[in-house]
């Protein structure tokens, strides 16, 4: 059964019915329907899940069909254990903001329709094993986002709109370069990822596979977002409506993560080594400095945007360390720290975007109310709303790293990690623990603590809707916090496979030099 | 406190009741009691009123009986027990959770439930009639499932785990009446500043993890003492380690949260901030012990080695919050500081090497009752007294609560170190150490001598405390009409009293020799040299702290209840430090400049280095960008496309 095509068109299907409904007289109709499949977009991760054997490193269920023959281009899709929990996490957050929009009234077609899309193209990007069907899906997850916030977003929604989507097509283009600079530079020339990766096309040869690393990179980097390019991030994030704000930080910015793990590890591992520590440097800077602007933000949906730059530069973090490799360096506890920094650096992708949509669902229950998000305008709700302040207290103290919640877990494992690979940024990445727990903490005394403001007298605490979007999360992040080994099964076959092979390739390469 | 090398993944049954195997169903009871009341709670509290609190107690109370089967095996000499699962998997390495109880986690396990279940029924009557009666059974209720689990635990990693939740309870409970700026602030005070010291903390597993990627005690251990670990990497790791235990166990340069945190209620001051949390650190110190024994030949910053670091840190803590609780008025913030003041006598024993090992872990073991017993004490007169907490505001309270009276001062003595009460053992043994110590080497001279300076303000500001307090006439409308508590808070006081003496005879010298000494002990290792038995019973050191403690009660008598010598007989010569000292020696103040305002101020400069600079460049080039393109389009188009339309044209017309 082809599982991965069948979850990744589900979506289509709904969109597609969507289109025949009409436009205000099957408002509620058109709401259950794209409810209804993405619920089955779901139930169809879980049966992949099912399938899937998390002893295999390799890709699995895969699907290969030939598409154009003449430039090798196939319609290749597969998964590991990489895709797989971003897979979940895509389809669960997908559904969950859909449920939460049924509050929405304004265009509700398109606005489902565009979500509906939105999710096919995340699941291709998550799936695609082919460089151009990789391509093509990263382009249609950027098209719907555009709208969604261009449409449905804040008073500057359309600036917000705009700069969204240039940067992420500058990044674009350059990745497009870079994947035809590793099309013309394979033999034969192929566009799919493992081949690519078997290859090495560029084994050795400096100035081009540095190109095309930095064109990767600015592509995947201004998706993390990394510092310096993570500007349209807080606009982006204002400007967009609530299930908006949810997939974008809870899977958007993973895909650029996953893009350097899927991409340039495995397929220019030296050139990945090479420039380990220029990321490492910069994921430091996103961490550190993505922590003390998000401390001076006084705008809760900035705050939250912020702290994803700062909680995605552990990602990076643990990437970087991956690759890294000190001259020298490839004892047994080597291997145990990069495999243990990328684990963590998968382990807390899963992590933000749990955490990070249940923030942005939280602080949009918040506006929805109050139609503010001055984290000073608030004040005392602890009282008015206990319901509401305890799950958002319990996402903030998920979000600065408290043990037994499944940040902690996960950024736990990037510092061990990555501390093998360099121990001054780490330890001054552990800077931005402290800043972050200060202004989470800072901002749950200014919003729940206090006296009641009475200007919020009539708040009134969460409802059933509200509920089922955030219960699911939260449930998540303690399951996950305590017993992460289910996940981390899953996880630490495919990680380890990477790293062994970035070293086989280096050994290779050094055999190679030796030789010569 | 021999390790084994490696753990078996079960112990062999023995043949006595299976505890040690239970162990760890420990902290599940309160961890029950915790989910019963933060999910039912409040649908209980409307049915059931306040009965919901004995929910709470039951939880701690099921504890008892199981932490006292584990010390009463150990004590028959059963094997130390444990037991781990997998938890995460690193490459081909796994990371696991686990529990080993020996005899120090015996002794904490029945600490722990001991004074916490004390505390718990305390509160059913302290917290009578508070908004959040069912929350606050509930935190605590968390609070002993967290210290359970650090007490439990048998790697780093769950030590830390643990240890990070012990913080978020001590957050969510001294900020228990949020709606007071006071708290709010110090609870988030509290939570910042231990999570500075986390941050060393968690640089030391770091370092460990890179030589023992399993984090398990009994594998670091054993690193540790077969040279695995490069001794000078060792004390590096150790010191970092211990940069933890500073925070929590507030010691100096990190105890400015402790003071603040008394804004919780009284028993959550008990139980948190006196008995047990803030005890962590040198609990933390004493189960790591094998590490900084290892490392104490690699000296460190000025050839100190982590050991005398530690007892450095610990000795500067000790005198300065003892000097600073001479000058409170605020009946808990003496105890505060007294609390961090004996946190440090602890920390300076440690540092006296294998020789002190005992003697902290019995001092840390008997504090934890006479100090929880003074907090509730402190508690039950601000009970009594309309929550006034002013000692100036008190006095007379002697007659109007007389159980609360006597047990005030039996914790007092204890404190003090007066014979015959738990305090004067456990803090003679302690300097019996230091004694022991300064025979072989000069520098310890300066521990001796530092301790019973610290033992004599101790019982100066204890006496001062206690005649301020209950001695004297009323000084005001809330101390004039005091009452005594309910009885389920007297009858804690009095359980908590009764231990306040007798604990401290299982180590006197006349019960068969010292029994805690034959219990609880430090073994170094096969390569360690210089084994160092606990210090035994020493009249000389008896004699010169017994007349300290009663030196500095005298003191405290003759100004405070005789007023035969003028305060200002003592002030005046000593204003510059008096002054200093009310000022909390200007920590508070300058960490708000430094620390607080400083950050903030980074953080608002980034904020516009972000918002002009950053996405200024990127707004420049948004705007730049099409500008030249548009006007370059434009140039192109005039002069070349159409120059070169109208140049064909022109040569057209021209041919």
């Amino acid at each position: 059964m082809p599982i991965l095509s069948i979850m990744l068109f589900l979506p289509v299907i709904g969109l597609t019915l969507i289109l025949f409904m009409h436009k205000e007289r099957q408002v509620n109709l058109t709401r259950a329907t794209a409810t209804f499949f993405a619920a089955l977009t779901f139930a169809a991760s879980l049966a992949a899940l099912g399938m899937f054997r998390w002893q295999v490193a390799t890709m699995q269920l895969q699907e290969k069909v030939p598409w154009i023959d003449s430039l090798n281009i196939n319609y290749h899709l597969g998964v590991d254990g990489l895709s797989m929990p971003l897979i979940l996490l895509t389809t669960l957050l997908s559904l969950l903001a859909i449920i939460y929009s049924w509050r929405i009234e304004e265009r509700v077609k398109e606005y489902m329709a565009f979500f509906l899309l939105l999710e096919t193209g995340m699941l291709g990007v998550f799936t695609s094993l082919d460089f151009f069907l990789f391509y093509i899906f990263w382009e249609i997850s950027l098209v719907p986002m555009f709208f969604i916030i261009g449409i449905w977003g804040g008073p500057r929604r359309q600036y917000a709109a705009i700069k969204f989507f240039i940067f992420t097509l500058i990044g674009s283009l350059a990745m497009l370069l870079a994947i035809l600079g590793l099309y013309f530079a394979s033999s034969p020339h192929t566009f799919d990822m493992m081949a690519l990766a078997q290859q090495n096309p560029l084994a050795g040869a400096g100035l081009p596979a540095a190109l095309i690393f930095w064109g990767l990179f600015l592509g995947f980097a201004i998706k993390v977002p990394m510092f310096p390019f993570h500007t349209w991030l807080p606009d982006a994030h204002v400007e967009a409506p609530t299930a908006g704000s949810v997939i974008l930080a809870g899977v958007l910015l993973k895909m650029g993560a996953y893009g350097f793990i899927r991409v340039s590890l495995p397929i220019l591992p030296e050139a990945s080594r090479q420039f380990a520590i220029w990321i490492a440097i910069l994921a430091l800077i996103s961490i550190v400095y993505g922590a003390l602007v998000a401390m001076a933000q006084n705008d809760l949906k900035k705050l939250v945007a912020y702290s994803s730059v700062n909680h995605m530069g552990y990602v990076m973090l643990g990437v970087a360390a991956a690759a890294f490799l000190r001259p020298g360096g490839d004892s047994a506890s080597f291997l145990v720290s990069r495999t243990t920094a990328l684990n963590g650096a998968v382990l807390q992708m899963v992590a933000h975007g749990i955490i990070t949509g249940a923030l942005f669902f939280l602080v949009g229950m918040i506006y929805d109310r109050a139609h503010i998000r001055e984290v000073d305008g608030f004040g005392g709700l602890s009282k008015q709303m206990p319901v509401y302040a305890g799950i958002t207290m319990l996402a903030c103290f998920a979000s600065l790293g408290l043990p037994g919640l499944v940040g902690f877990v996960a950024e736990f494992m990037v510092f061990l990690g990555a501390f093998g690979s360099f121990k001054i940024i780490t330890g001054l990445a552990l800077l931005g623990v402290v800043i972050t727990a200060a202004y989470f903490l800072w901002t749950i005394q200014r919003i729940f603590l206090g006296p009641l403001n009475r200007q919020w007298a009539a708040l009134h605490d969460m409802d059933g809707g509200e509920l089922i979007a955030l219960v699911p999360l939260c449930a998540l992040m303690v399951v996950f916090g305590v017993y992460p080994r289910p996940l981390l099964l899953i996880i630490n076959t495919a990680m380890e496979a990477l790293v062994n092979h970035m070293d086989a390739v280096h050994s290779a390469a050094a055999s190679l030099s030796h030789l010569l | 406190m021999g390790f084994p090398a490696s753990l078996p993944p079960r112990i062999p049954v023995s043949q006595y009741p299976d505890m040690l195997n239970l162990a760890w169903t420990i902290p599940l009871f309160p961890l029950t009691a915790c989910a019963v009341l933060i999910f039912f709670g409040a649908r209980l509290y409307r049915r059931y009123g306040e009965t919901v609190g004995w929910i709470g107690v039951a939880g701690i109370g099921a504890t008892v009986p199981l932490a006292l089967g584990c010390l009463s095996e150990l004590i028959m000499g059963v094997a130390p027990a444990g037991g781990q699962i997998a938890w995460a998997h690193l490459g081909q390495v796994t990371l696991t959770v686990g529990y080993y109880v020996d005899a120090l986690t015996a002794v904490m396990l029945v600490m722990v439930a001991v004074v916490a279940t004390c505390i718990m029924v305390y509160s059913i009557g302290y917290m009578h009639g508070d908004e959040g009666y069912s929350r606050f059974f509930a935190y605590m209720s968390l609070f002993c499932f967290a210290m359970f689990t650090l007490v439990l635990s048998n790697s780093l990693l769950l030590l830390y785990v643990g240890w990070e939740l012990v913080g978020l309870c001590s957050y969510l409970l001294i900020g228990f009446w949020f709606e007071r700026k006071v708290a709010a602030d110090a609870a988030k005070k509290a939570f910042i500043t231990t999570r500075i010291g986390d941050v060393g903390f968690a640089i030391g597993i770091l370092i460990l993890f890179g030589y023992v990627p399993t984090l398990q005690y009994a594998d670091v251990f054993a690193a540790a003492e077969h040279g695995m670990i490069p001794s000078a990497t060792l004390a590096v790791a150790t010191l970092f380690l211990f940069c933890g235990a500073i925070g929590k166990s507030a010691q100096f340069p990190l105890h400015v949260w402790l003071p603040d945190a008394m804004a919780g209620p009284s028993p959550v001051s008990a139980l948190i901030h006196a008995a047990t949390m803030v005890a962590a650190g040198v609990f933390m110190v004493a189960r790591l012990f094998p590490l900084f024994y290892a490392a104490a030949s690699a000296p460190l910053l000025f050839g100190l080695s982590p050991l005398l670091i530690v007892g450095f840190i610990g000795l500067i803590t000790a005198l300065m919050a003892a000097t600073l609780g001479v000058v409170q008025t605020d009946i808990k913030r003496v105890l505060a500081y007294s609390t961090i003041s004996q946190l440090g006598y602890m920390m300076t024993t440690l540092g006296l090497g294998a020789v002190g090992f005992t003697a902290a872990v019995f001092h840390l073991i008997t504090h934890a009752f006479f100090k929880s017993l003074l907090f509730l004490g402190a508690g039950s007169v601000m009970h009594g007294c309309n929550d006034e907490t002013n000692m100036f505001k008190m006095g007379g309270l002697a007659r109007k609560m007389p159980y609360t009276y006597w047990t005030f001062w039996v914790g007092a003595l204890s404190l003090a170190g007066v014979p015959l009460f738990a305090g004067f053992f456990s803090k003679d043994e302690m300097l019996s150490a230091a004694w022991t110590r300064a025979h072989g080497e000069v520098i310890y001279w300066l521990f001796f001598l530092g301790l019973e300076a610290a033992a004599f303000l101790t019982a100066f500001y204890m006496g001062r405390a206690c005649f301020l307090t209950f001695s004297g006439r009323p000084r005001s409308h809330e101390a004039e009409h005091a009452h005594e508590s309910p009885p389920a808070m007297t009858v804690a006081l009095m359980i908590l009293a009764f231990f306040a003496v007798f604990m401290g005879w299982i180590g006197a010298p006349w019960l068969g020799g010292n029994l805690f000494h034959k219990f609880v002990y430090f073994t170094p290792g096969i390569h360690a040299a210089g084994h160092a038995a606990p210090a035994s019973f020493n009249w000389v050191v008896a004699g010169i702290s017994t007349a300290m403690a009663l030196g500095g009660l005298l003191a405290a008598a003759s100004i405070y209840l005789w007023k035969i010598v003028p305060v200002d007989l003592v002030k005046k010569p000593l204003y510059p430090l008096y002054v200093a000292a009310k000022q909390k020696y200007y920590f508070d103040t300058v960490y708000d400049i430094f620390v607080v305002w400083g950050t903030l101020g980074v953080a608002h400069l980034c904020r516009l280095i972000d918002t002009y600079i950053i996405d200024g460049l990127v707004r420049g080039v948004g705007w730049i960008v099409p500008a030249v393109i548009s006007q370059a389009c434009r140039l192109v188009d005039t002069y070349v496309v159409d120059g070169l339309v109208n140049y064909i044209v022109l040569l057209g017309c021209l041919t």
